[in-house]
């Protein structure tokens, strides 16, 4: 198992170092940083001589060569903690990127919590009788929430909790953007938890309509196996076979697949962040897109792309754990 | 507790097995025709496909279903009175938009466009994915690494990320444009959506092939001296043509929601070249919901629903029409 770990962990790192080259050269092509350096500071990029100065810092030179001198430049800087600053207001990046992992983690946490529980209740509520009207009526409820995207049940929420309602009653039910109100200071659980309270419904329909399809699958896998005979004709009620053997043994894809998904938590929430003003890592990648902020953009991606092989290893790893089966070495 | 071990797994028929499982033949059918029988066994599938075609229907014949032009104001809905944002009227039958032009007429304009990306996006993404994805699975080799790789990458990052990304870059580059049109454009947007979307369908169809090929079909068309063209073209891809409908529909689908997304943040297409498009009037619902025009957010959104809903049941009904393992009476 440690070697399994090592061996992984140790091409995790070649992984990642291609990996970040192809978005460094994707991003400095994409955004521009010279261009976007220009916008935010034109003063100092008239400069000629401030000019250069910007490009030696930070290893904008042109060509390939010099992307990818700049690109060891840029690694370095980021190994060693010194990051540049962002472009536009020139602040450092840490700070605000932490803040914005930190707010996603903890909508995210409570959108798949939310949105798994009742997947999975509802995968088995359909498994449990395949073909049966409460099946297709679960199928049928699952494809529906695939085609409703987040931008579109976000607009329609806020419509409907915020603007409606206080047509109706007064004031709005709901808040509709941000994590506190304006002004608010400190923490606050209650509060946050009815800002989120939106953002985890528009979030979880998706989630819903995944997690309620393979459980039913993975249920159904089981259903089928020969050691459900062998328990049923060792003579165990039907609840027990139900509970001991036939769940648990469906739930081992199932987190292998949500263990796969928190890697995706990390940077899967753009659009619901995006309509929701909630300052987490979504809506960083949005503002610094939108500034061409390229010394922003840089670290946020590999945040995201380490969370996703971070989490591609720790799903092999509850894999083997959970079925015996499975020999790592 | 038996029905529940033997009856079909994906539910969609929920057949018992009968005679015809056991082997008692009543008459032989085509795969074809079982296929097709199979999808009409699916109800929603079926449902659909009518709807589907509804709206098509009404995209076609826009020149008798429109009732203004796509930049067309209502004239004079009521006097007095400016004829921006009004709600639902006989005059405007979807209410008018912030320029008071005709929801419902521009809703079919928007659709028109919005599945003619699909289609384009889709017909490619799918042409492409399939050359690749087949000769990956049938070559291996530096090919089939190369291609795993590739979408290993697409795959660790957020679509939309790659996708504006891809954009920015692109639209940096010069000679692009000559190819793409510009940026704001729905042929760059077609371009874009096709430069992502082939690699989803190279792997699936990779993966199909991989299985195929280790058939004895294939084994004796190799061992009768069939080169790999005729392989492909003759064996696999025949073979395939049920994934490959299925991987069209959920392309489809893929590109006009990719299109939604990324007009709604402002990456779309220029709304000023006399066009529209869903995704442009789902953008245009973001800033009508402060105000409460609640039929701006409502009909657009419900369309795009509506839309992806039946695309979706019908690449279901076909997964299930195609899937050998779904039984069916003869």
């Amino acid at each position: 198992m440690l070697r399994f770990i090592t061996r992984r962990l140790l091409w995790a790192i070649p992984t990642l170092l291609i990996l970040t080259f192809v978005v460094y050269c994707a991003l400095r092509l994409s955004t521009d940083p010279l261009a976007s350096y220009a916008r935010s500071n034109p003063r100092l990029a008239r400069n000629p001589e401030k000019r250069a100065q910007y490009i030696e810092l930070n290893g904008l030179w042109p060509g390939f060569s010099g992307y990818v001198r700049g690109y060891f430049q840029w690694l370095g800087g980021f190994l060693t903690g010194d990051w540049q600053p962002s472009i536009k207001g020139s602040r450092p990046v840490w700070p605000n990127l932490k803040d914005a992992l930190i707010n996603t983690i903890r909508l995210g946490a409570v959108a798949s919590i939310f949105g798994i529980t009742i997947g999975l209740a509802l995968g088995v509520f359909a498994g449990l009788r395949p073909g049966k009207l409460r099946d297709s009526a679960v199928n049928t409820g699952a494809l529906i929430g695939f085609s409703i995207q987040p931008f579109i049940s976000a607009v329609l929420l806020q419509l409907l909790f915020a603007v409606q309602w206080a047509k109706w009653f007064g004031k709005p039910l709901l808040p509709t953007s941000g994590m506190y109100p304006a002004g608010h200071q400190g923490f606050d659980l209650f509060l946050m938890l009815k800002f989120m309270i939106l953002p985890v419904i528009v979030v979880s329909i998706q989630t819903i309509a995944a997690y309620s399809r393979y459980m039913r699958a993975s249920l159904l896998d089981v259903m089928s196996s020969d050691y459900l005979r062998t328990a049923r004709a060792k003579g165990i009620s039907e609840r027990q076979v139900l509970v001991k053997h036939a769940l648990r043994n469906a739930m081992v894809p199932i987190v292998t697949i949500a263990a796969l998904d928190m890697g995706f938590i990390v940077g899967g929430l753009i659009i619901s962040e995006g309509i929701f003003e909630y300052p987490g890592m979504g809506k960083f990648f949005l503002t610094a897109e939108a500034n061409g902020d390229f010394p922003e953009l840089m670290p946020w991606m590999v945040i995201i792309t380490a969370s996703v092989i971070l989490f591609n290893l720790l799903a092999d790893l509850a894999y083997a754990w959970l079925d015996p089966r499975i020999r790592l070495d | 507790m038996t029905d529940l071990i033997s009856s079909s797994p994906s539910g969609g028929s929920g057949a018992a097995p009968t005679d015809a499982a056991i082997g008692v033949l009543k008459e032989t059918i085509s795969p074809k025709q079982m296929a097709f029988k199979r999808y009409m066994n699916h109800r929603a599938a079926v449902v659909s496909a009518v709807a589907l075609a509804i709206i098509v229907l009404f995209v076609v014949l826009s020149p008798i279903t429109a009732r203004y032009g796509v930049n067309e104001s209502i004239f004079k809905a009521e006097a007095g009175r400016p004829n921006q944002n009004l709600p639902p009227s006989s005059q405007a039958w979807f209410g008018t938009d912030a320029n008071g032009r005709d929801l419902y007429s521009r809703l079919i304009y928007g659709t028109r466009v919005s599945l003619l990306l699909g289609l384009f996006t889709g017909v490619i993404s799918v042409t492409v994915g399939a050359l690749v994805g087949a000769i990956a699975g049938l070559k291996g080799g530096w090919i089939d690494d190369l291609l795993m790789r590739a979408t290993d990458i697409m795959l660790a990052l957020p679509l939309l990320v790659v996708l504006v990304i891809v954009r920015g870059a692109l639209r940096n580059v010069s000679w692009v444009e000559t190819i793409m049109g510009e940026s704001t454009s729905v042929r760059f947007l077609v371009v874009l959506l096709s430069l992502i979307g082939w690699m989803g369908v190279a792997r699936l169809i990779r993966g199909q092939v991989k299985q195929l090929k280790e058939r004895e079909f294939i084994e004796a068309a190799r061992a009768l001296g069939a080169s790999t063209p005729r392989i492909m073209f003759r064996h696999l891809l025949p073979n395939s043509i049920g994934q490959l409908m299925v991987a069209l529909s959920f392309a489809i689908i893929g590109a006009i929601t990719a299109e939604a997304t990324l007009s709604f943040f402002g990456y779309g297409p220029d709304a000023g070249s006399g066009m529209t498009s869903m995704g442009l009037l789902i953008r245009d619902s973001k800033s009508a919901v402060p105000a409460g025009y609640w039929w701006l957010v409502v009909y657009p959104g419900v369309l795009l629903i509506l839309v992806s809903l039946c695309i979706n049941f019908i690449g279901d009904g076909m997964r299930d029409a195609v899937d050998p393992k779904m039984q069916v009476d003869a």
